[in-house]
């Protein structure tokens, strides 16, 4: 974490993901409005605001789930066209949705491959070699688990996120979209998360983290980026803010010093 | 979260735990659910046969044959049984996916109106085939499927792109396919069909004999053991836990004695006698003292709704289409997320159901050796019946084919039971309604405790 003591001359390169001046409004309400944010190969990047802050929305509109009314996002430099979730994960981005986005009826295998399933030769589900990736890969995340062939309903909280994780892991994403992945989770699995959050890292995969637990995002990002009410209030470096202020940020909308602010900062007249 | 924190041992230890049956039951892999409604149709059979010879003051061990157990009852059974099996299949997918089809029923009869009236006016008087051509009852089947394919395919395309509720939909389509089937020949009644197409509802001519069937019945089998060898090879191939050995002999030995038996009841319904001696005539067969026994053997019908059943089996759990039916109905928007196309999946869904129709249609009218404007009448409901008795879920996300086609099976004893027992009509329809509520409230309460 060389980086973290001279912010000044990180990431002068192309970022991973940039998503710039994204808005979107349900029926008059403007849930995002002129957002931009960006990531970094290799950087776990942490939205926090209250609930309805449009953190959520802002992410699936990256994952494809919703369709921005304007806005541009670039991936790599180059400018991607995102219109549904197929599209996004062409673009290497996967997401682990705060409520899993399980299918509840079927095994773990199948919704790992869910919408991409391993064929035989004939053109037939391969469920066995589906079954025996699903072993390999959750294997590494969870390696008490053992029940395969059950319904994931049939599965605990956190035997259910560690199939969601897998499934975001198993295609080779570039990029991470996690939304709430310890909410369901106790002590000893959140840190097994906290662990795979920095496996990854290394790898070099951009990680979006969405959370409310403000510990865990000291522990785990790079940087932050407050949202309220559809708007950034700011973005700043783990380094250079204290939780008392990003908690400013969350509640007031104040941008400390140390905070880039966003068109969402509270104007104060000085 | 007890699975997390105890030891991956845990399956085999409580397997130690388990009492015979448990033990039985988790060796053979046998679903209880499917069991349990084996074990109720059974029940009927007995029931239903112990009564009809208490009302005729017989034995029940006699098998006499105007009780239930018989050849021919059975025989018949399986034949009234295939228009609804067929059309329960398709049933499944479209309640899996949390929508319901109240169109079946009408859909057969208009289509049974147009494909009688292709070979009987249009294809004859119009297009100028004569009658016997073989390609009329082709071409009323083609065009039968055709309408059937463009039925389902308006009906899904108004639920899944105009997003109006498949309840509403299909009720509409209740009442304008029968009204549309009235209209076919304002309300006359078409017969007779082409004598192959009749075929295709039963009868002496429409089954395949004795040989054959014990053919059908031997080829049934011998996939039945390869199936099973093959998935004990794909298993072993990856490491996975096998059956014992005990358990998938014993699966594979009740399968085929299965099969057998019903190939070899088929083959104990002779011809009626009347026809014996016509078909003795025509072709120079002497009838021996005491007659000349031609056994019926299995029903063409009945071997459409087995391969009906074997291909919407096979689409259900093997292809990517399957799949994602299933997916769809556990939770939309995962599915939805994961990149799936479900407005598109949903049409196909109907699309088959329109397809499933057609044949039903086809067998009704055959069998009828005839079309009229209320083909299929109330069949919804027997074909919705049938997928929910059979274990299908109106939640959605789950239910069998095998299970829809036993449930149709139960229904149609029930009915024919009844019939045979000389029971009235209203009170036919109080026990059929009866049936189905305490059927689905059984299922929820099993539901509750698995």
């Amino acid at each position: 974490m060389a980086d973290k003591t001279a912010p000044t001359t990180a990431h002068t390169g192309t970022p991973l993901v940039d998503m710039r001046n994204i808005s979107i409004a349900f029926g008059g309400i403007r849930a995002v409005d002129d957002a931009s944010i960006d990531l970094f190969p290799g950087e776990v990047v942490a939205l926090l605001g209250h609930n309805g802050a449009g953190k959520s929305t802002l992410i699936k509109i990256l994952s494809g789930a919703y369709k921005r009314d304007a806005g541009q996002i670039f991936v790599n430099g180059q400018e991607a066209s995102i219109s549904n979730p197929r599209d996004a994960k062409k673009y290497g981005i996967e997401t682990i949705y705060q409520t899993l986005a399980l299918a509840d009826n079927v095994d773990a295998a199948a919704n790992l491959f869910l919408g991409r399933e391993l064929m035989t030769a004939w053109g037939t589900l391969d469920d066995v070699a589906m079954e025996a990736e699903a072993r390999k890969v959750m294997g590494r995340l969870n390696p008490r688990f053992q029940r395969f062939k059950e319904p994931v309903i049939k599965l605990s909280g956190g035997q259910r996120q560690s199939v969601a994780i897998a499934r975001a892991i198993l295609f080779n994403a570039r990029i991470l979209i996690m939304d709430e992945p310890t909410a369901a989770l106790g002590p000893q699995e959140t840190a097994q998360v906290g662990e795979l959050v920095r496996q990854l890292k290394t790898d070099g995969i951009g990680i979006f983290l969405i959370s409310h637990d403000i510990h865990d995002v000291f522990e785990l990002a790079d940087r932050v980026c407050v949202m309220k009410n559809g708007q950034v209030v700011g973005t700043a470096r783990t380094t250079d803010v204290t939780q008392d202020e990003v908690l400013g940020m969350i509640i007031l909308g104040k941008c400390p010093p140390g905070a880039i602010p966003g068109p969402g900062a509270l104007k104060i007249a000085a | 979260m007890t699975d997390t924190t105890s030891n991956p041992q845990v399956d085999t230890a409580r397997a130690s735990e388990l009492g015979p049956i448990a033990r039985f039951l988790k060796a053979t892999e046998i679903d209880t659910r499917m069991l349990g409604m084996i074990g109720a149709l059974l029940l009927i059979w007995v029931g239903l046969h112990v009564i009809s010879s208490l009302r005729l003051g017989v034995n029940p061990l006699d098998f006499d044959s105007r009780t239930f157990l018989t050849p021919r009852n059975l025989w018949n059974l399986s034949v009234q049984t295939s228009a609804v099996a067929i059309m329960a299949c398709g049933m499944v997918l479209v309640i899996v996916m949390r929508n319901i089809d109240l169109s079946v029923g009408s859909a057969e009869g208009v289509i049974g109106m147009v494909m009688g009236f292709a070979q009987v006016h249009f294809l004859v008087r119009f297009v100028g085939l004569e009658l016997g051509n073989p390609w009329i009852w082709v071409l009323a089947l083609v065009i039968g499927l055709a309408l059937g394919l463009l039925i389902g395919a308006f009906q899904g395309f108004i639920i899944a792109y105009l997003e109006v509720p498949a309840f509403i939909v299909t009720l509409g389509g209740l009442l304008v396919w029968r009204g549309a089937a009235w209209w076919v020949t304002s309300g006359q009644t078409v017969a007779p069909m082409d004598a192959t197409f009749q075929l295709m509802g039963g009868g002496p001519a429409g089954s395949i004999g004795a040989t054959w069937s014990w053919i059908v019945g031997i080829v049934a089998c011998l996939a039945v053991v390869f199936a099973l060898f093959n998935g004990r090879v794909q298993r072993k191939r990856f490491r996975f836990p096998l059956r014992p050995i005990w358990a998938e002999t014993l699966m594979g030995a009740v399968t085929c004695a299965v099969i057998m038996g019903a190939v070899w009841l088929a083959n104990s319904y002779p011809w009626p006698v009347g026809i014996v001696n016509r078909y003795a005539a025509a072709n120079n067969i002497t009838v021996p003292e005491g007659g000349l026994f031609i056994a019926h053997g299995i029903a063409i019908p009945v071997l459409m709704a087995i391969a009906v059943g074997l291909i919407m089996t096979f689409i259900t759990n093997r292809t990517r289409f399957g799949r994602y039916v299933f997916a769809i109905g556990g939770n939309p928007e995962a599915a939805n997320l994961a990149g799936i196309n479900t407005r598109w999946i949903t049409m196909k869904v109907f699309m088959i159901m329109g397809v499933l129709a057609t044949i039903a249609a086809a067998i009704s009218s055959a069998r009828q050796n005839s079309s009229t404007n209320v083909l299929g009448t109330l069949d919804e409901l027997l074909v919705i019946a049938a997928a929910v008795i059979g274990g299908t879920s109106l939640a959605g996300g789950s239910g069998t084919i095998i299970g829809a086609m036993l449930g149709a099976l139960l229904m149609q004893s029930l009915q024919s039971g009844m019939v045979l027992l000389g029971v009235d009509s209203p009170l036919q329809s109080i026990v059929v309604g009866a049936v189905l509520v305490i059927a689905v409230w059984l299922d929820t309460v099993y539901r509750k405790r698995v």
